[in-house]
């Protein structure tokens, strides 16, 4: 748990007072059009990548090998950063290399899984969070016409999470000799993958 | 805890809840119409409003993360400050059209995922503030349509949600148990983010 002191927190609501008067209008909030299929679309879209599926499956699996707190604190920062990728591109904020940023999470994560290479914490949520801005960024902005947006973030969040929630369950297998060299296996997999996606990326 | 004898969170908080509440604009806002009366409308309009029930749901996560005396604030406050906000919100004709959902979602599901240990007089705060906005809008959507007794229904239901949520998180005694409940918080807060995106675009 975590302490914080409260005249900190006081801080923060001055903050997201001016961001409340300095907001901009027409939010059109509770309008039910799309409901439905924009959360379906939200939960298909995350797998409708191969990139950014193993992607989601190497952070599960990692954080499993590297045990507590990994296990549930690289699938915590994933989606957060994510999303704080799709914001910047929902702002117009570009980012370069998107596709090759991608690609390199494969390779990267996927021979991080091969490795089983236990950095400090902090590196491994900083290696994570990085991939995840080029994650959210590419696909976190794709909401068709006319579906909502937040059911479709729900959808696209809840299925981003079940991804790694796979991860987890398979790197479950590490405790057994033979289910650490299935797992190095599978990295080296994605790794491979990756590599795929980087020559497209580069073609 | 300097000295000062009112608690340091509530004017910034007051503050923050005033800004919400002036800031002009459309609301655009809806019922559920369920075909069994206003009572029945208010129950499905909150079951049915994600904008509404998330945020109820993080909170009461929070209250239950943080324990019984959390809890039992938050189950008897929210209720009564959603259909506080509602008798205003019926009655005053602002509207508000700035991403509140979003940034419900984005504070209290922060809050969840990291587990801030905040003291109940905070959390307390959170239901106040929290209640009254919502509450406020839901009260300007029913006004011409439920009114106040599916306001009631709405605030029924916001008293069992947080009552069966935050007891079932109280109960949670495992350290991986309130994890999950915390990476739950994440995606709450996740999907705030990408919502502000969404408004502000």
């Amino acid at each position: 748990m975590i302490q914080i002191n409260l005249w900190k927190l006081q801080m923060l609501f001055p903050a997201l007072t001016a961001f409340v008067l300095l907001s901009p209008s027409q939010a059109l909030a509770h309008i039910e059009q799309g409901q439905a299929i924009g959360f379906i679309t939200g939960l298909h879209h995350p797998w409708s990548g191969l990139d950014h599926v193993l992607a989601m499956i190497a952070v599960g699996i990692w954080g499993a090998q590297l045990g507590n707190p990994a296990i549930w604190l690289l699938p915590v920062i994933f989606p957060i950063v994510m999303s704080l990728g799709a914001m910047m591109g929902l702002l117009g904020i570009p980012l370069p290399g998107i596709e090759i940023g991608i690609a390199l999470s494969g390779i990267l994560l996927g021979a991080m899984v091969l490795g089983e290479v236990r950095p400090k914490i902090i590196v491994a949520a900083l290696m994570v969070g990085f991939f995840a801005i080029f994650h959210g960024h590419a696909h976190g902005t794709e909401l068709p016409a006319g579906q909502s947006g937040l059911l479709y973030s729900m959808g696209f969040v809840i299925a981003t999470g079940f991804l790694h929630g796979i991860g987890i369950t398979i790197g479950l297998i590490h405790r057994w000799p033979q289910g650490r060299l299935a797992l190095r296996g599978v990295g080296a997999f994605i790794s491979f993958m990756g590599v795929t996606f980087l020559w497209r990326a580069l073609a | 805890m300097n000295g000062n004898k009112f608690y340091p969170g509530i004017f910034p908080g007051l503050a923050f809840g005033i800004a919400v509440l002036c800031s002009p604009s459309s609301a655009d806002a809806h019922l559920v119409t369920t075909g069994m009366g206003p009572v029945y409308d208010g129950i499905g309009h909150f079951l049915l409003t994600p904008e509404d029930l998330v945020p109820v749901l993080a909170l009461a996560i929070y209250a239950g993360l943080r324990g019984a005396d959390s809890g039992r604030r938050a189950m008897f406050l929210l209720p009564l400050a959603w259909f506080i906000g509602g008798l205003a919100g019926s009655v005053v004709n602002v509207t508000v059209s700035i991403p509140i959902a979003a940034i419900s979602f984005l504070i209290l599901g922060g809050l969840v995922a990291a587990d801030f240990c905040l003291p109940a007089a905070v959390v307390t705060g959170l239901a106040i503030v929290l209640g009254g906005v919502h509450g406020f809008l839901n009260g300007a959507a029913l006004k011409e349509s439920a009114g106040m007794i599916g306001l009631m229904g709405i605030m029924l239901m916001v008293f069992v949600v947080v009552t069966v949520v935050s007891a079932f998180v109280i109960s949670l005694k495992r350290p991986w148990e309130r994890i999950v409940a915390r990476v739950a918080g994440s995606w709450i807060a996740a999907v705030g983010l990408l919502m502000i995106g969404w408004a502000v675009r």
